[in-house]
């Protein structure tokens, strides 16, 4: 799939040098500005980079934390798994049948661009206060943008893959498997890191909002202790732990797309 | 364009299934009142808030503070991306920020705002540019990356200075990837202030939802979210349209 990318790509200077040089640069301007962050509100708002840091440490051994830390984690990936499931299959099934597509995109998309918080009591009051609430929450939020991507890479597909499909006989499970997700795959990963990121915010929302449980619920009660370290300890644990499942999932998707071209 | 109407007429037949389905199961006592109110007392409530005008103070409010949010983020991505592009070094740097930005819940930023700026209308701005700033700062670049050299020369051949060439040029060039930035912005803007407003804040329409489920007003709370919802689908389907007649003057000029 050559895709229509603008053939704009910055000068590539020597690049063993700005590539070790760069990340580590980005770092120390964000540790500094979380430092003056910090500075400015003496410490109120924010800690600083290095107690939070030594705090981290000590929370990290505690069994509370990783009470939290494993309810949130089973809670994510519990709505991030049932979003991947049911988005990919109903992308595929809408890609291949066109009229179908046409009705139930633009209601997609409009439920896509909605504040769905407003609507997480009614989640609450169906499913009860506790892990269900927050995980079909987080469905709510990740299984929009999968089916999208998904419905999207299936529809721009060159015509003529379906058609060897069809003259090769392969049956429906065969095609999908063994000619649609490949091709599709490139746009299917962007689309599993957008639900991958949506579902975790679905997640960490019906913790901060009556819950018992999980990081976000650690963060919201740091806060209201007046635990500023807790609070900022957690915010460090929850974007670490977003950013590195990020990189996972792209560099998983190159090298699946790799092996899938190469094959 | 016949095959569109098709699909139109069967969305919204199938969409008005759904309604009606869920008022029958409501009037029949399927789904009890405490769970879901029927849909014909979800708009009678709706439409009592908006004649009473109880809400009338946190809708202006609410949108105020999205506005704001949304001229801000749009001013500032775009002059970020603008000054990105410009700067490739700079640009080089940040990338890394730019691509993991969105995995990141911002969210979770709130409450150090509301402790930094204060529980007030500053933390729900700040949040909703938070969200919505880097979505256009992608765009612009995505946008300006996209201006075909080409029309660089012909602005040199035509002698055209600075400003015309970015007015007469650049802008209409990357307009469609700076428009879809902007949906992108409106709607990012929109989800961050309500959810800040839902989880923690004195005012708006996120805070009566909230203030409502937990005071147990069924008939209110259904009420102003459904006022929420249609709001937002409208904002968005106006924004949709806009960028439907733009992309079609584009064809035919």
């Amino acid at each position: 799939m050559s895709s229509s990318a603008p053939a704009a790509v910055p000068l590539n200077p020597p690049r063993w040098r700005s590539g070790v040089l760069d990340p580590v640069l980005l770092l120390a301007v964000l540790l500094l500005a979380w430092q003056g962050v910090a500075s400015w509100t003496s410490g109120v708002a924010v800690a600083p980079p290095l107690p939070t840091m030594a705090y981290l440490v000590g929370l990290v051994g505690t069994a509370g934390f990783w009470g939290h830390a494993g309810a949130t984690g089973a809670a994510f990936l519990a709505s991030f798994g049932i979003s991947a499931a049911i988005g990919l299959a109903l992308g595929l099934l809408l890609g291949l049948r066109r009229f179908a597509a046409d009705v139930i995109e633009p209601v997609l998309a409009g439920f896509y661009t909605i504040p769905k918080v407003t609507l997480y009591p009614v989640v609450l009051l169906v499913f009860g206060l506790g892990a269900p609430a927050k995980v079909a929450f987080g469905v709510m939020h990740g299984l929009v943008p999968i089916t999208l991507f998904t419905l999207g890479a299936v529809r721009s597909l060159p015509p003529v893959l379906l058609r060897t499909t069809r003259v090769l006989r392969l049956t429906p499970w065969q095609a999908a498997w063994s000619v649609l997700v490949p091709a599709c795959l490139p746009a299917v990963v962007d689309g599993l890191r957008v639900g991958f990121a949506l579902s975790l915010l679905g997640v960490l929302i019906g913790e901060m909002f009556a819950s018992q449980q999980g990081l976000g619920f650690l963060l919201v009660s740091g806060l209201a202790q007046h635990n500023i370290r807790l609070a900022t300890a957690v915010v460090v644990v929850i974007v670490t732990g977003a950013v590195f499942a990020n990189l996972l999932i792209r560099h998983l998707g190159r090298l699946v797309t790799r092996s899938g071209m190469g094959a | 364009m016949t095959r569109r109407r098709a699909a139109l007429l069967v969305r919204s037949a199938g969409l008005a299934g759904l309604v009606v389905l869920l008022e029958v199961l409501c009037r029949m006592g399927a789904i009890d009142a405490l769970t879901i109110i029927p849909p014909s007392e979800m708009a009678a409530a709706m439409a009592e808030q908006l004649a009473s005008g109880d809400v009338l103070a946190s809708v202006r409010q609410t949108f105020l503070t999205v506005a704001l949010a949304l001229v801000l983020a749009v001013t500032l991505g775009t002059l970020g991306g603008a000054l990105l592009h410009a700067t490739p070094r700079l640009r080089r740097v940040l990338d890394p920020l730019l691509a993991s930005y969105y995995s990141v819940p911002t969210f979770i930023f709130y409450p150090f705002l509301v402790a930094l700026l204060g529980l007030s209308m500053a933390p729900l701005v700040a949040l909703g540019v938070m969200s919505a700033a880097p979505a256009m700062v992608i765009s612009t670049l995505a946008g300006l990356d996209g201006v075909p050299r080409v029309l660089f020369k012909a602005a040199r051949v035509q002698r055209l200075g600075r400003v015309r060439t970015l007015w007469l040029v650049v802008l209409p060039a990357a307009m469609p990837r700076l428009f879809s930035g902007l949906k992108l912005a409106m709607s990012y803007a929109l989800i961050g202030v309500i959810a800040g407003e839902f989880i923690l804040s004195g005012s708006g329409l996120g805070y009566a939802i909230s203030y409502a489920y937990q005071s147990f007003d069924n008939r209110a709370m259904y009420g102003l979210m459904l006022f929420v919802l249609l709001a937002a689908v409208s904002v968005n389907g106006l924004l949709y349209a806009w960028e439907g007649t733009l992309a079609r003057r584009r064809a035919g000029g």
